[in-house]
């Protein structure tokens, strides 16, 4: 099928674009890459009014290492495969190095923007649950320079619900850069390489004196929104990394999650399938020694 | 046009350069870059397969980067760089993948080709000896109806070790 009908502007500043999106309501929407955005108007899913292109906003572009202290910066209008490219993030950010590599296929990730897959919100996506298991910062402008900064814990809200109101530009995001210690773990299930996920796993953590610190065990796929385990942090907390341990944790973490049903399959399904990720991603961070520095 | 490129227009003038050559149109803003390239322009070796970025079979190349046609504005390619498989073709740029395909029986309806020779072009100049893996991993965003992907795998390792039939 094809698009209906809409306007396009394609303003040359970030004030213009939330000029054009005050002045729409909710009736316009921004296109980034466009690689949800397209699928969903030619599956007549959704029908907006006028199309914000921020593809020629300079200012969107980049990816800063140091920011501002201790954070890099990501900009709306940098694509998924700058992101999997850049030695920054590579160094600053691995994890979400790690999880680039599952981020849909190369000609989706040279157009699609990684500032645009938190836009979303899609609760397959690798990039909020990397967000929240960072603690990573979004930061949303509105007209007149109006800026705000929100957590991503208190970004996501639900399914494709975000706390990102309709005339708000999402103009980057700010993750922190690895700090002393910290160790990083990704996987994810899926039917073929790039596909969205079924379920996947994307933790951080801190090793220190050979215990583990602050474990943040973020599952996604599973639920409207990736899901953080606190009691997977509770039984981490201050232990030595044993496989009995992983066993635990992953045993805990499950019982946290409410999958639903859909194509590919039930709760029964979801949950097995999460363990046994939980499982791998604890054993492949912890497991190779990284405990006993 | 520009002025009202900032507040929205349904129809705009575009200039681009399409494989080589400058090209103007005007074109209706919710036309699709593949759509824009088969219909108004007769370059017809990018297909339509899914047209919601899945199939792989629309692929075209922009400002050096492949790119679903069927996922964006013709409009979007305005002062930018298009290339297409006629061009490609043209320029000898993938003689080698086309040998290559040919001499493996990479293509049976040949549907999906024009879309696997832009993803192995852009592959094989990333990485100019990938593994069968890696060619895998690339190609995982092209459906081959015909169930090819044996053969195109064989193909693009063929033409990454310089391969002469
Ligand atoms: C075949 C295929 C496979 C895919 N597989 C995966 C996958 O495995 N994992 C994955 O994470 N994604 C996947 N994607 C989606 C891809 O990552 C998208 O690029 C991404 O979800 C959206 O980014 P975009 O820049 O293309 O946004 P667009 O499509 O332009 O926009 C998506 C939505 O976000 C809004 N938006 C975008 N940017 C902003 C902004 N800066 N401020 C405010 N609102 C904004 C738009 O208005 C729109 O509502 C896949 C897509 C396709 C077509
Ligand atoms: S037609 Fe564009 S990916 Fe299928
Ligand atoms: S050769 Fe027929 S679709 Fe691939």
């Amino acid at each position: 099928m094809k698009a209906p009908a809409f306007q396009y502007a394609r303003p040359a500043s970030v004030d213009d674009a939330c000029a054009l999106l005050a002045q729409h309501g909710g009736d316009a929407r921004i296109l980034a890459g466009g690689q949800s955005m397209f699928a969903t108007l030619n599956l007549r899913l959704s029908a907006p009014s006028l199309l914000v292109d921020i593809n020629r906003i300079p200012a969107l572009q980049g990816i800063t290492a140091d920011a501002e202290p201790g954070l890099v910066r990501i900009g709306a209008l940098v694509r998924h495969a700058e992101t999997a490219a850049s030695s920054v993030v590579a160094r600053e950010v691995p994890l979400v190095a790690m999880a680039m590599h599952h981020v849909a296929h190369p000609a989706v990730r040279n157009r699609g923007t990684t500032c645009g897959s938190l836009a979303l919100a899609d609760p397959s996506a690798e990039m909020p649950a990397c967000a929240i298991a960072l603690d990573a910062t979004l930061v949303l402008q509105s007209r007149d320079g109006g800026m705000r900064r929100v957590a991503a814990a208190d970004y996501f809200q639900g399914l494709y619900e975000t706390a990102r109101r309709d005339d708000e530009l999402l103009v980057e995001v700010l993750f922190p850069s690895r700090r002393p210690g910290e160790v990083f773990g990704f996987d994810e299930l899926s039917r073929r390489h790039g596909d969205f996920a079924l379920v996947g796993v994307a933790l951080r953590a801190r090793i220190d004196a050979g215990v583990i610190r602050d474990l943040r065990l973020t599952t996604f796929a599973t639920d409207p929104m990736p899901v953080v385990s606190g009691a997977a942090a509770r039984i981490a907390e201050g232990e030595r990394w044993s496989p009995a341990l992983g066993e635990a944790i992953a045993a805990a973490a499950v019982r946290e999650l409410e999958p639903d049903t859909n194509h590919a399959g039930g709760p029964e399904v979801k949950r097995l399938q999460a363990a046994t990720m939980m499982r791998r991603v604890l054993a492949a961070t912890f497991g190779r020694g990284a405990a006993h520095d | 046009m520009n002025d009202l490129l900032e507040t929205g227009v349904e129809e705009a003038g575009i200039s681009f350069v399409l494989n080589g050559r400058p090209v103007r149109h005007v074109v209706p803003v919710r036309r699709n870059l593949v759509d824009f390239l088969r219909h108004d322009l007769g370059l017809t070796a990018a297909h339509v397969g899914c047209e919601v970025g899945v199939c792989g079979a629309c692929n075209v190349r922009v400002d050096g980067a492949v790119v679903r046609g069927c996922l964006m504005l013709a409009v979007q390619v305005d002062g930018l760089a298009v290339d297409t498989i006629e061009g490609m073709n043209d320029s000898g740029e993938i003689a080698g993948l086309q040998r290559a395909f040919v001499a493996c029986n990479a293509l049976q309806c040949g549907y999906c080709t024009p879309g696997m020779l832009m993803t192995a072009c852009e592959l094989l100049r990333q990485n100019a000896c990938p593994s069968r893996g890696e060619i895998r991993d690339a190609i995982s965003g092209n459906y081959c109806r015909c169930t090819g992907y044996q053969s195109i795998v064989d193909a693009v390792a063929l033409a990454a070790q310089g391969g002469q039939p």
